[in-house]
């Protein structure tokens, strides 16, 4: 019996180590590519660790190349998004988890069927509006949106608001709160979680995003740090070891952000996937 | 409190014909209701409702090809349908999810299955299989670029000193580029439906796993007649949202063929995006956006029939 126990711990890690090296290996490579030089790059045999490994290929993209402003842009997009989703996403969620008004089932239902509409339907007259705003390459389409809700995390956080006790209202109503009181000095503060969840979910797909950025953004200034690391591809086309510098650079502010709240991200997956 | 008096003494004053205090209430708390869904039902307006009406009206028409825009009733449609590069397009959208689906769900399924073991160190090999799936597709797909790359990358290089052959020309092959970009999406994303599948798998309760175990049966035997009947309401979670994704496949696409070599790896998604935005054909793309809708929508709801047959709810 303490012979087969053994035997399963042994397999079992064997099986983890196999599948952490499927996806850590092409990402060490990716790394240590970073910290190649150019003769270093185009050795054959190719070697895994760089002799002398250098930072220069960083050092060239942030002087030369302007990765910084591409970093400021993306912050810059991704951060006022999150804000917004978070305001407006809360008020849609607190109104359906807690207020009683006609309507309010099939609103909600008709928010979630938005889920289910593929971005490539609505990209087009949301451009043709956008232009008509004269909003083409500025950072208003892709931020605006943001402020305006949004299915995934209404429904995130009208999950969590429902499980905060109803008597908490009935008390705050009795001593004269308002609604917009009770949302702001009872809900807000005790979802401090599903928002935190809410917020980096939103930062990660605005840091992330190409798509929209591709179809509004056409002056180089104003790239966000994916456009540009996907237009940068095109100009230096076999400089692999700046490219995968460009690479780290666009995934490290992501992997702090994992390792500071790892479990916010697990959550906010775990959450939408209850619902199935 | 003594708002509420004085309401009611207005009522009483302006006589039977005013709503009732209750029905003002009603009428007060709808207000207040929407008052707090502005923004989100003005979102919802703008870039869902309104669109969604917008694209098939635009489908019908000529808009972004000619000067003026005129009305053309199916004729984007009749085009499509006629139109040999159309059916390509669509046998490869179909390739695309068709063999990404079923692999990225297998191996979503059996990382879920080694990670949910009670091991020591076990969040860092979760963290791991989850780190893929949080970075931008871009950087992903550059890194696959580069792997995958005839003369400098990893694989070929592996191919070569392994089988003494050399390798595919992987994103500049007719054959090979949809291979490659369908298994850089099933690595990117296989922790993330792992994620949600611990999550189905923790929810299923131990109580039946340890009756099972005590009644005799082995690991494949406890898998098959409790963990798998007890996760397949995740699995037709995790395969609704996967083959969703999967239609909307656009930036390994973007990064690493832009649709060839020679169509090879243009999708529906990727057409779109090209028809509306690089030829500004917005009428013929709102057709086609229109027909991926349809799909979507199709295959969706037939998973949804066929899931009574193998869905198991508690």
């Amino acid at each position: 019996m303490r012979g087969s126990r053994v035997l399963a711990v042994g397999v079992g890690y064997l099986g983890l180590v196999a599948a952490a090296l499927f996806f850590l290996l092409p990402l060490l490579w990716i790394v240590l590519t970073s910290l190649k030089t150019p003769e270093q790059l185009f050795q054959y045999p190719p070697r895994w660790w760089p002799e002398r490994p250098t930072l220069e290929n960083y050092a060239y993209l942030f002087s030369k190349m302007p990765f910084l402003r591409y970093s400021f842009n993306s912050l810059k997009v991704a951060g006022l998004s999150t804000l917004g989703s978070v305001a407006s996403c809360s008020l849609a969620a607190y109104a359906f988890a807690r207020l009683r008004f006609a309507g309010r089932t099939p609103l909600f239902y008709l928010l979630l069927a938005t889920l289910m509409i593929p971005y490539q339907v609505t990209m087009i007259p949301v451009f043709i509006l956008m232009r008509s705003l004269g909003w083409v390459d500025t950072y208003y389409p892709l931020i605006v949106p943001w402020f305006l809700g949004g299915a995934f995390g209404t429904f995130l956080l009208r999950q969590f608001f429902l499980t905060i006790p109803a008597e908490l209202d009935d008390a705050a109503k009795i001593d004269g709160c308002s609604a917009f009181g009770i949302y702001r000095r009872i809900y807000l503060p005790l979802a401090g979680p599903a928002l935190t969840a809410l917020a980096i979910f939103v930062f990660m797909f605005q840091w992330n995003d190409l798509l929209t950025p591709v179809i509004y953004l056409s002056d180089p200034d104003k790239f966000t740090l994916t456009l540009g690391l996907a237009f940068f591809k095109g100009t230096v086309v076999t400089r692999w070891n700046l490219i995968m510098a460009g690479a780290v650079i666009s995934a490290v502010p992501i992997l702090i952000l994992y390792v500071a709240a790892q479990r916010y991200f697990v959550q906010g997956v775990a959450l939408t996937g209850l619902k199935g | 409190m003594k708002t509420i008096e004085v309401r009611r003494s207005d009522v009483q004053r302006a006589g039977p014909l005013v709503v009732s205090p209750a029905g003002r209430r009603r009428l007060r708390d709808t207000l207040e209701g929407y008052a707090f869904l502005l923004p989100a039902l003005l979102g919802l307006a703008l870039f869902w409702l309104g669109p969604v009406v917008a694209s098939i009206l635009i489908s019908f028409t000529n808009w972004g090809s000619g000067q003026r825009v005129s009305w053309l009733g199916l004729e984007n449609y009749r085009g499509l349908f006629t139109s040999p590069l159309f059916w390509k397009v669509f046998r490869n959208t179909w390739y695309y999810t068709l063999v990404s689906v079923p692999a990225g769900l297998l191996l979503s399924l059996c990382l879920a299955l080694l990670a949910n073991q009670k091991l020591r160190g076990i969040g860092i090999f979760r963290a791991v299989y989850f780190f893929p799936s949080i970075i931008s597709m871009t950087a992903v797909a550059l890194m696959w670029s580069f792997l995958f790359n005839p003369d400098l990358g990893f694989i070929d290089y592996a191919i070569r000193r392994v089988f003494h052959v050399p390798g595919p020309d992987w994103v500049n092959s007719i054959s090979w580029a949809m291979p490659a970009l369908i298994f850089v999406g099933v690595w990117k994303w296989a922790g993330y439906n792992m994620v949600i599948f611990l999550a189905g798998l923790q929810g299923i309760d131990r109580s039946l796993q340890e009756a099972a175990a005590i009644d005799g049966a082995n690991s494949w035997q406890r898998f098959q007649h409790v963990t798998w009947p007890g996760l397949t309401p995740t699995t037709l979670f995790v395969l609704i949202i996967m083959l969703i994704g999967s239609f909307q496949v656009f930036e390994q696409t973007y990064v690493m063929t832009e649709g060839g070599p020679a169509y090879a790896t243009l999708t529906m998604s990727y057409y779109i995006y090209l028809d509306a935005f690089q030829y500004f054909h917005m009428g013929q793309a709102a057709a086609l956006a229109y027909v991926l809708f349809a799909v979507v929508c199709v295959v969706t709801a037939l998973q949804f029939s066929a899931s009574r047959r193998w869905v198991f709810y508690q």
